[in-house]
Formats: C-alpha cells, structure tokens, sequence
C-alpha cells in the first residue's frame, strides 16, 4: 500500500552517519582521556570490591572459624560437622536438644517441593489464561500479585490465625501446610519472572497453532507454554526455594516448625551446631544459584550466536 | 528492513475474542477463579481481619481504642526506632550497593566476578533472617573471630553486647542491604549507555559535568526508589532482630509478635491488628512512592 514510507527514515537517517565518525577522527584527546580514565577506573573498582567483599566475607569466614574451634579450649575440631552430617541420628539419640532441627529439616524439604508445585500450577495456567482470553484482568492481576510487597510477613501473621485454624480442622496443624502461605510470599517474585518470560514468546499465535492442530488447553500448556518458558520457571522455582528455605517469622508466630525455627531453636543449647547449620544453609544456597547462573548464562550465550 | 515489518504489524489477535457479549464474554473469566480464590482466603481476607480488626471493640462494635493505643510511649518509641532503623540502614544500603553496582557494570559483562557477586547478593538479600544474626555473634561476640582478633592485637576487650542494640542492628541489617541494593539498582545501571558518556566529551562535557547533567538525573529516580525498596524491606525485617534479642522488643515487628504471643493480656491481639496497621500504611505510602518512581525509571533505563 504504502512502501515508500517505510523506506523514508533509513533514507533520512543514512547523511547522518558520516559526520559523525569524522568528528570522532579529528578529536583524538578525549580517547587518551579515556585511556587514563579506564585505568583509574580499574584501580576504584579493586579498591571497592575488595572493601565490600571484606565486610561480606568477615562474617561467613567467622562463622567457619566458630564452627572448627572449641569456644573454651580453642582447640580444633570437627564434630560439629560431623554432628551436621550426623544430624539424624543425632536427633533420635536426643531428641529434646536436636529432634526439632532435624524434624524442620525434613518439613522444609517438603515445603519447597509443595511451594514450588503450587505456585506454578496456580500461577501459569492463570497467567495464561488471561494473556490469551481475559486480557482486561491483567492489571488486576498484576496489582493482586505485587501486594503481597506492601504486607510484611509480619503482619500478615497477624490476620492468619483464623485461617489457619480453620486449614488446622479441614486438614491437620502440620508445618507443611505452611505451604499455602508461601505461595503467597513468593507470589510478586514469581509473578515477576513468570511475567517476563510468558512476555517474550508470541503467545497467541503458538496457541493459535496449536488449538488448530487439534491441541486441547492442557497438551498447549504442557508442550507449548512451559518448554517455552523454562528459564523464567526456573528463576521462578530459584527464588521460591531461597525465600521458602529461609522463612522464619510466620513459622515461629504460628507455632510451625521449619529449617529456620529448628536452627534458632539448637542455638539455645548448642550454638556451635546452629552456626554451623546456618554456613552450610548459606553456601549451598550460593552454590546453587551460581550453577543456575552459569547454566542461563550459557544459554544466553548460544541463543546471541 | 525488519523494523519496517515489525512497526507494521501491530499485535491483532486478541481483540476478536471480546466481540461476544454477555455469557461469552464472561465465561472465560471462570478460568481465573481458582486463582483469585485462593489468593482471597490467604492474603485478601487476612489482610481485612487486620484492617476490620484494628477498628473493632472486643464485644463487636466500632471502637478508636485500639488506634488510639498506639500513641503509648513503647509504642512510639518502637515506631521511631523502626524508622530510625530502617532509614539509616537503607542510606547506608544504598550508597554501597550503589557504588558496587557501578563497579560491577564498569567490568566486563559476562565476566565471573560479576556472576560470583550477583549469586551471592541474591543469597544474602533473600536468604539472611536468622542465620545472619548467627553470622555476626560469630564474629563479634566473645569467642568471635573479630572478638578475638580485637583482643589478641589490640588487647580490647569488648563482650559485643552492643550487638544486641539497634545500633548493632544498624550494622546487622547492612549485610542483607546492600546486597538487595545491588539487586534491584544493577538493572538501571546496566541501562546507561557508554555512548552517553562519549556524546558528552564530544560536547566537552567533563566527568563531573556527565555525572552532574547526564548519568546522575537519569539515575536518581532508580538511586532514590531502590532506596525506599531497602526502607520497606528492613522497616518489615524480623528474624535477624528476634535471634538476637531476646530481652526486650525495640523494634515494630517485635512488638506485633511480643502483642500477638502475650497470652496474660487479652486486649493485647487487638493492639497487635492496630499496630499491624500501622506498618501497612507506612510500606504502602512507601511502596507507592517506589512505584511512582520506577516509572519514570523505565522511560530511560528499562
């Protein structure tokens, strides 16, 4: 219809570039600035790094030296890794000191698999859903999802006690339906990712596809939604599984018991234990987002190649 | 060319499915109703028993009393703490996390530094609570790392009982601060672009004049937002505080949970609804702010 104007802009841009590598060429001094600048630059940037890093690394190498050395003695020792690997066992010969922490270890292990599980099986098909169908609901949702942002957990405790009481005598007072309160925390988190990633595939067009190959909605969210999506899934279940592992507040207030309260709870009569419980929390936290880190990061870098 | 075809095509499709009227077009809206329920009974209504509650009288009525509890000198002074808390901390988060995320976004893009840090500031921001409280008695505490070195060096003597102070909480916090800085002010940093800083030497421009008229106004909504993230986040912290306090609850978040677990007082659950509310009004005005600016970011940065 009208193909001259497209063809106008690049037309009109193409004068343009001339003038511009030309006054590059005869201004060499602001390279040479550059040049010294960039150095300078290198040097800030050690010196930053090396502070920060220092104030991070202080603590977490304490915590390794508290988790090695009788506090009286100073001698050297490892039993409270030992007494870590050994936590099971540990916790049937004394249940009254170390019962809880191991009991909130296998609560935790279980209410990140039922978190993660839920939050996707609420979330995708519901973000979905309304990006192809109901797409005047997006800002509700949207705003229904940040909330959670603007109540602390702290406060939502406060308003959960009926609730609860009631999932308590429609299911049992277990910690593990702790669940369904962290789908909710991890709700703005996860909708964040899930967002981004659902925005930077053509939805409509590969439903559309699908739906005239003969697909039904299940088989389109099975095979064509979620393998589409699998890097934002994954950031989604990364950040659910950090936050799920170190929820304490709502646990302790609702008298639930999970990794967190377990280790404040061994802190009380076995300090060394809980700092070295909470290392290992925190470094294999670390190693995991590292290793999903690199593994997007490669991704990346093959899909720009 | 393929600019040209992509400004030509404007998304169409959706927009059939509304010509329906009436049944039609409600009926996908049952889709959503799972999700939207649940999100009722788990957020929506705990978050009404607290606002209906902070206004209700123990026998059913309407009451003040609750609201007006509040102005009880602990209380106050747990609110200007908090503040106090949150405030300093938050300044303190964001010049750190600020000037590392500029250093990070100065070294190379894909580089291992940068993934290191970014892993670890993720861990720390998201995952501290009650283990960091336990990082820092570890440090600082008699027996401590630091505790030591202090004393074996230097010979002072400290029993790092100012750890148990909202000043130490001061120093506590600042460890899950600054990396959460970093995490959400590294986007905007990432958006500036190296073409600026060379369009503005062209022009003559020095560093301070690029700081002061180009990078500085383009990242102060993005600097100032990130800063109220860090407010509301510490102002709602309470692990880290409760694992190392025991005695006393200076902070609002203790205070909520000293009203909440205080089973001598009956009243006391309604103070906890009142109190609750109070944070609430403050993170949403402060959160509301953050998202104001965070618009005016993305027309730049996003």
């Amino acid at each position: 219809m009208t193909p001259s104007a497209p063809a106008a802009p690049s037309l009109s841009r193409t004068p343009a570039t001339p003038p511009g590598s030309s006054l590059s060429e005869s201004h060499p001094r602001p390279q040479q600035m550059r040049r010294g600048m960039r150095r300078k630059q290198a040097t800030t940037r050690r010196i930053v790094i090396g502070v920060i890093m220092a104030f991070f690394l202080i603590p977490l190498t304490s915590m390794l030296y508290f988790s090695v050395r009788y506090p009286l003695s100073g001698k050297w020792t490892g039993h409270s890794w030992s007494d870590l690997i050994h936590i099971q066992a540990l916790a049937a010969e004394d249940p009254a000191d170390y019962g809880q922490l191991w009991d909130g270890l296998k609560n935790s292990a279980v209410l990140v698999v039922l978190t993660v599980v839920l939050m996707l099986v609420l979330l995708i098909p519901t973000m979905t859903w309304i990006r192809l169908r109901v797409r005047w609901l997006s800002r509700t949702l949207e705003f229904v999802c940040l909330l959670p942002l603007t109540i602390p957990a702290i406060v939502l405790v406060v308003g959960l006690g009926p609730v609860y009481r009631i999932v308590s005598s429609v299911l049992s007072t277990n910690s593990i339906w702790l669940c369904f309160i962290y789908v909710i925390l991890v709700l703005p988190f996860a909708y964040r990712a899930l967002d981004a990633g659902l925005g930077a595939i053509d939805l409509p067009t590969l439903s559309e596809a699908a739906r005239s190959l003969g697909a039904g909605w299940l088989r389109i969210l099975w095979r064509i939604v979620l393998p589409n999506i699998r890097s934002a899934v994954v950031s989604a279940c990364f950040i659910s599984v950090a936050l799920v592992l170190g929820e304490f507040t709502i646990a302790q207030l609702l008298a639930r018991n999970n990794l967190q309260t377990g280790i404040y709870l061994v802190s009380q009569s076995d300090g060394q234990l809980a700092v070295t419980m909470s290392l290992a929390a925190l470094l294999l936290a670390f190693v995991l987002l590292m290793v999903l880190s690199l593994l997007s990061g490669d991704r990346k870098s093959q899909e720009g190649s | 060319m393929t600019t040209s075809i992509e400004t030509l095509s404007p998304a169409p499709a959706p927009v059939a499915v509304r010509s329906g009227r009436g049944w039609r077009r409600v009926a996908p809206v049952l889709g959503t109703v799972p999700f939207f329920g649940y999100v009722a009974v788990f957020l929506l209504i705990p978050t009404a028993i607290v606002v209906i509650g902070a206004f209700r009288s123990p026998g059913g009525g309407f009451t003040l009393s609750n609201i007006t509890a509040l102005g009880d000198s602990t209380v106050i002074d747990a609110f200007v703490s908090s503040v106090i808390l949150s405030a300093v901390t938050a300044v303190i988060g964001a010049v750190f996390g600020g000037l590392l995320s500029y250093v990070l976004v100065t070294g190379r893009p894909g580089s291992m530094s940068r993934r290191v840090v970014t892993a670890a500031c993720s861990v720390l921001a998201q995952f501290g609570g009650v283990m960091l409280a336990f990082a820092f008695t570890a440090t600082l505490l008699t027996n401590g790392m630091v505790n030591d070195a202090l004393q074996d060096w230097f010979g002072i003597a400290t029993t790092g009982a100012y750890l148990y102070t909202v000043p130490g909480l001061i120093l506590v916090y600042s460890y899950f601060q600054i990396p959460l800085m970093v995490i959400v002010f590294l986007p905007a940093v990432d958006g500036i672009r190296s073409q600026w800083r060379e369009a503005a030497e062209t022009l003559g421009g020095s560093t301070w004049v690029y700081w002061r008229r180009v990078a500085g106004p383009l990242l102060a909504p993005a600097f100032f937002g990130s800063m109220l993230l860090l407010f509301a986040n510490s102002f709602s912290a309470y692990a880290t505080a409760k694992a190392l306090i025991s005695q006393s609850n200076p902070i609002v978040p203790m205070q909520i949970a000293g009203a909440i677990t205080n089973e001598v007082n009956v009243g006391h659950a309604d103070l906890a609804k009142s109190l609750a509310l109070g944070m609430v009004i403050i993170v949403a005005i402060v959160m509301w702010l953050y998202a104001k600016l965070q618009k005016s970011t993305s027309k730049w940065l996003g």
